[in-house]
């Protein structure tokens, strides 16, 4: 009966979806909640987003955290992008299961082994060469660079798997410079997953906990270091004032990008048919 | 009509990418590229070797080569300074016979003879196989709904599976706090409904534990799943019901078979990171709560022993390694086959 009855899909879905939103939900109803029981309704009121206008000590976390992300997006990008052209377009060379290993096992490797790890590299680079001095942003963005850029590559890496290189080839034939074939060719048709990529690393450099406490230094707390000292202590309805912002920028991030895409894959389609029938 | 409108105006993909190429084109004559060209011939690396070699720099400096020195330090001693723990070779005079090779293998010793960091262990593999069961049990049937889906549905149902992901995960485990409360929304809700007549203790225990983290890795499974069951060849099970046989025994016999290579790739992905995972125990769990990842945690910000952290997390390595090579195996195989 399973995979036909449209009453067992209708209620797998209902109850998946409830599952992912209603945490969510509850979290953006609470925040305009006038009683400071955050769980006892008294009433509509904005006055935990005031209350979170004026604290200073979040505008700083989130100012650090935001600078933070986009270097480490910018970054993540840059060298993704190159990991993941080498990986679908190189074909064998000598040390290249070594590199796909390095850039697979950061996605599922555990936080802590991953900050410790880090952490302790750059207090011997410090006692070795001097640099870098101390730790705050840069370790930070070093480290998130670091675990961001493998979603980059296999973000990069399926998209090239997609596409067959003849465009590539063409251009080759026709006597450009492998450099000169990236940038006007590839760099153009793989565009839509660079920005995913750099989203998507922008959003978990945003997001880490684990990594940012075991790099930072003093002076050098992130938004989810602030949230998480703040969140031990209990609920407090300005952090759900905080999440609700939160989810509503990367939800309106998430579709206005998702309605581009879509429709530049629509304009691409009609350009196609356009194209054919022409022909 | 629609031709003369093209003539007039060309379609905004092309006019974009024109601008973009102008600009690339600029950026190809611009000194620092054709000066980095120079240079890095005259050295002897053509750019496909710089291509390979910055991100493989970059992963070996920061990626493997800590790796080594966190195994390096979990056989330091531990010592009161900045940074705490004794170089392993040290000069105690002037000759090279006075070189002093300090390997302690205590910490290791001590992870063994004290019971805590055992029951850690066998307690967070027992948490995070129970959880990733879980989350399979709920992660299947959604990815096959929308699998299932009409074509216009997928990518939408799909995106709003996508969408918490990107949202903050420590304020989503956050919002369980909210819920699993005593006077939580679920207490709330259960003594409304007249289920339980009390609230029930549920913040701070396992099953706060379980929770978050099926709800936090949720679409890491869903994701591999849905990628699998939507390339599915359909006529298979069309086959087998002209065939005769059931839908259910279709789906034991055909769909879940096939969808074996998925059913890994999402459960490595929540097993494995669950296994160390701080956050959710340390906000949802009981205060004591024996979690690997917590362990390492209190041993490095708490106690301060930087080698007995290291050796916890060389530990947990070594454990992990084989769940992480099978997941990069069976990753590599995928990617194999998208480029076939």
């Amino acid at each position: 009966m399973k995979s036909q009855t449209p009453w067992f899909r209708l209620s797998s879905l209902v109850f998946g979806f409830a599952f992912l939103y209603i945490p969510i939900l509850s979290l953006i109803v609470y925040s305009f909640n006038k009683s400071k029981l955050v769980t006892v309704w008294g009433g509509f009121s904005t006055q935990w987003y005031g209350k979170l206008l004026e604290n200073d000590q979040i505008l700083d976390a989130a100012w650090l955290s935001l600078r933070i992300a986009t270097v480490n997006a910018t970054g993540a990008t840059i060298i993704g992008t190159f990991a993941g052209l080498v990986l679908a377009r190189f074909g064998q060379f000598r040390g290249r299961t070594m590199l796909s290993a390095m850039t697979t096992a950061p996605l599922v490797m555990p936080d802590v082994i991953t900050g410790l790890s880090l952490l302790l590299m750059f207090v011997a680079m410090e006692q070795a060469f001097g640099w870098p001095a101390g730790r705050g942003i840069t370790t930070i963005t070093i480290a998130h660079i670091t675990l961001t850029l493998s979603y980059v590559t296999v973000i990069v890496q399926s998209r090239l798997a997609t596409l067959d290189g003849s465009l590539e080839e063409a251009a080759m034939d026709l006597g450009a410079r492998p450099a000169r074939v990236f940038l006007l060719v590839t760099l153009p048709i793989i565009a839509p997953a660079l920005v995913s990529g750099w989203l998507l690393a922008f959003t978990i450099s945003l997001d880490d906990l684990v990594i940012a406490s075991f790099v930072s230094g003093p002076g050098s707390s992130t938004l989810p270091m602030l949230i998480y000292s703040k969140v031990r202590l209990g609920v407090s309805p300005d952090i759900n004032a905080l999440a609700t912002i939160m989810v509503g920028l990367v939800s309106l991030g998430v579709m206005i990008t998702g309605y581009l895409m879509f429709r530049r894959e629509r304009l691409r389609q009609r350009d196609m048919q356009l194209a054919s029938s022409a022909a | 009509m629609t031709q003369h409108h093209r003539q007039a105006q060309p379609p905004q993909g092309e006019r974009l990418s024109a601008g973009v190429q102008l600009m690339l084109r600029a950026l190809q004559h611009l000194p620092p590229y054709r000066w980095t060209q120079a240079r890095l011939a005259r050295w002897g690396v053509r750019g496909r070797t710089a291509v390979v070699a910055l991100p493989y720099l970059w992963l070996l400096l920061f990626f493997l080569i800590p790796f080594v020195i966190v195994l390096k330090i979990s056989f330091s001693a531990t010592q009161l300074s900045m940074p705490p723990y004794q170089p392993l070779l040290q000069w105690t005079g002037e000759k090279l016979t006075s070189l002093r090779l300090n390997i302690n293998p205590g910490n290791y010793l001590y992870l063994w003879q004290d019971s805590l960091y055992g029951r850690a262990f066998v307690n967070s593999i027992q948490v995070a196989a129970v959880s990733t069961l879980i989350t399979l049990l709920i992660g299947y049937p959604l990815a096959y709904a929308i699998a299932r889906s009409s074509t216009k549905w997928r990518g939408v149902l799909m995106m709003m599976v996508i969408l918490p992901f990107w949202t903050s995960f420590l304020l989503r485990v956050y919002a369980w706090i909210g819920i699993l409360k005593n006077n939580g929304l679920l207490n709330n809700f259960l003594i409304w409904a007249g289920v339980i007549d009390e609230p029930v203790v549920m913040l701070q225990t396992n099953f706060a534990v379980y929770m978050g983290i099926v709800y936090s890795y949720l679409p890491f499974m869903v994701m591999p799943l849905y990628a699998n069951l939507e390339k599915m060849d359909l006529t298979l099970l069309e086959a087998a019901k002209d065939l005769g046989c059931r839908p259910m025994r279709a789906f034991f016999n055909i769909t879940l078979p096939l969808s074996m290579p998925g059913v890994v790739a999402g459960c490595m992905l929540v097993f494995i990171p669950a296994v160390g995972e701080f956050v959710i125990p340390s906000l949802l769990g009981p205060p004591d709560s024996l979690m690997i990842g917590k362990v390492l945690w209190t041993e490095f910000f708490n106690n301060r022993d930087w080698p007995v952290a290291s050796a916890v997390a060389i530990a947990l390595l070594i454990f992990l390694v084989v769940p992480i090579v099978y997941f990069q195996r069976a990753q590599a195989r995928t990617a194999q086959a998208g480029q076939a």
